[in-house]
């Protein structure tokens, strides 16, 4: 009886010790939509493989033992085959235990982990060219995914276009990580507790507080007074600096020489 | 007395190697044929089931659980959709009827890989054996519903070789094939049924739900027992037959009434003298040794 209870113990203890290592999951297998948080999901997934069975796509796969995830639940890997965002969303509704959360039921509220633009000195876009083959294939383009404008430094002319992405749009599907036209991608999707960052509890934007409260919570409001030269005057509204035409001196005289000698004469 | 014939081969001899080997042959053809009811997706795109035996789903209809990983994720603290739940109900009513071991007989993929070690084991005649109690394996099964419940994960599920054969040959094996290398070596070599018999908590979770069910092998005939001995070698639970089988003075019924009966039939098979059969649990009285009740009369009707 000790002996059988004292086995079973030490058995019990190496099981659970092993459990614990082989239950972290690598940060490139993505759960199927609707997968609870990872460390509820290990215990609600019963390794049955229905979801796998009901993806179209031959998207997901259930991890062998030997595999980096737990054996037997069901991941992704997007640079293989990403999701293909089933609006029917048929790998939750396969799920017998709601280990995929069956509550979800508009597929663009998934979030199986979030793309992060990870390597900027890759990115084609990053360089001036006009790749845009993740902002394209994004099923929530222009949400997910956007291309903001920016100065190109390099050329001194040109614009970047930079493929931004939006966590309140993305659903972590991996399309653009499949299309990345890199031999490596230069986007990837990571889980959302990798990819962002999350704000002090106590932390606010002055900015929104003071949109919110209508004015400013700390000082009254008061115009910055900018001490200009005579005939300049600066715009609050977002004209900036403004040369009163009538003042008779400008910056810069229509004869270059002027402007120099005006220079001379005031190092006197 | 040494033994010069194998068990069975006086059954061979009375009744015929088809009669002496049925219980057998139709646990052996029911293994295969659920497994290949599995297999006919993957292997020929016939999806009649799917999933493995944690949870699947026939005819896009039937769902069917495994109680016992539902009861593990429960303790883990989650609380499944109802289709799990309704699987986990069928297969519990299933087994509460016809006895939880068997699972073990005549549907788990293992049994195969186990009987085979075990049968290979008294071809060459190994006999040193680790001690190993049969209780283990319910020390083993709480240990595994306690590390759900701490851990809040499904801890067995990832050395368990039941489930993970039978979804390794599925959807892919992987590594799978060193824990049941693991296991028909342990039966093989370390210990005489160690695996089923002794350690396997999922066993050991099915003998729970069966321990009132109706379908039992009975000893109707014992008086009929010449002490061959036959049937405690081939027995993979040998307890359990003796108190029906040499009860009789001790004013024990015929039935054999232990929970971890697996109901494989193989003592009828192996009985020359026909002493063993399948009926129900009723009827089970010590003072008329062989009398047929009704209730088997029904079974044996139905064969």
């Amino acid at each position: 009886m000790a002996r059988t209870g004292g086995g079973v113990t030490l058995f019990s203890m190496g099981i659970g010790l092993y459990a614990r290592q082989a239950a972290s999951l690598p940060a490139l297998a993505l759960r199927p939509p609707g997968a609870l948080d990872e460390a509820h999901f290990i215990g609600a997934c019963i390794r049955c493989g229905l979801c796998v069975r009901d993806c179209p796509y031959d998207t997901l796969s259930l991890a062998r033992l030997g595999d980096e995830v737990a054996t037997g639940t069901p991941y992704f890997t997007a640079r293989d085959v990403p999701c293909e965002m089933c609006e029917d969303i048929p790998c939750v509704k396969a799920c017998p235990t709601g280990a995929l959360d069956h509550e979800l039921s508009d597929i663009d509220d998934a979030r199986m982990g979030l793309a992060v633009l990870i390597d900027e000195e890759n990115c084609l876009n990053f360089q001036g060219l006009r790749c845009d083959v993740c902002y394209r294939v994004c099923p929530s383009i222009d949400q997910a995914i956007t291309l903001e404008m920016q100065h190109n430094r390099r050329s001194g002319k040109h614009a970047l276009f930079i493929p931004t992405v939006h966590s309140d749009a993305c659903t972590g599907c991996g399309k653009c990580e499949k299309a990345c036209v890199l031999e490596e991608a230069a986007i990837k999707v990571l889980p959302t507790r990798l990819a962002k960052g999350e704000l002090g509890h106590h932390y606010r934007w002055g900015w929104k507080e003071k949109q919110k409260a209508g004015g400013s919570l700390v000082t009254p409001d008061q115009q910055h007074r900018y001490n200009l030269p005579q005939g300049e005057r600066y715009d609050y509204e977002g004209e900036g600096l403004i040369f009163e035409q009538n003042s008779g001196r400008t910056p810069f005289a229509s004869d270059p020489l002027d402007t120099l000698n005006r220079g001379v004469e005031g190092r006197r | 007395m040494k033994r010069t014939t194998r068990p069975g081969a006086e059954a061979v001899a009375v009744k015929g190697r088809w009669s002496a080997n049925r219980w057998l042959l139709a646990r052996r053809f029911t293994q295969l044929s659920i497994l290949g009811l599995f297999m006919l997706g993957p292997w020929f795109g016939i999806w009649l089931v799917k999933g493995n035996l944690n949870a699947s789903l026939t005819l896009d209809i039937l769902p069917l659980t495994d109680p016992y990983v539902l009861l593990q994720s429960l303790l883990a603290g989650h609380r499944p959709e109802m289709v799990a739940i309704t699987g986990a109900l069928i297969v519990t009513a299933f087994y509460l009827l016809v006895g939880g071991r068997v699972y073990c007989a005549w549907v788990c993929p293992v049994n195969i890989v186990t009987d085979t070690a075990h049968w290979l084991r008294e071809r060459l005649g190994i006999t040193g054996a680790a001690r190993l109690s049969s209780t283990a394996r319910y020390w083993i099964l709480a240990a595994s519903l306690l590390l759900a419940l701490f851990s809040g994960a499904l801890v067995w599920e990832f050395v368990n070789p039941v489930s993970m054969l039978h979804r390794g040959l599925i959807f892919g094996m992987g590594l799978a094939w060193l824990l049941v290398l693991a296991v028909f070596l342990l039966d093989f070599l370390v210990s005489r049924r160690a695996w089923c018999g002794h350690l396997c908590p999922v066993g050991a979770f099915y003998s729970l739900l069966g321990v009132r069910s109706l379908l039992r092998v009975r000893a109707d005939q014992r008086e009929q027992c010449d002490d061959c001995m036959d049937c405690f070698l081939v027995c993979p639970e040998p307890k359990v037959i003796r108190p029906a089988l040499k009860g009789a003075d001790k004013g024990i019924g015929p039935v054999i009434t232990s929970a971890n009966c697996t109901n494989c039939g193989r003592c009828i098979d192996v009985c020359a003298k026909d002493v063993f059969r399948f009926g129900s649990r009723f009827g089970n009285r010590a003072d008329k040794p062989g009398q047929t009740t009704h209730q088997s009369l029904g079974v044996e009707a139905l064969r």
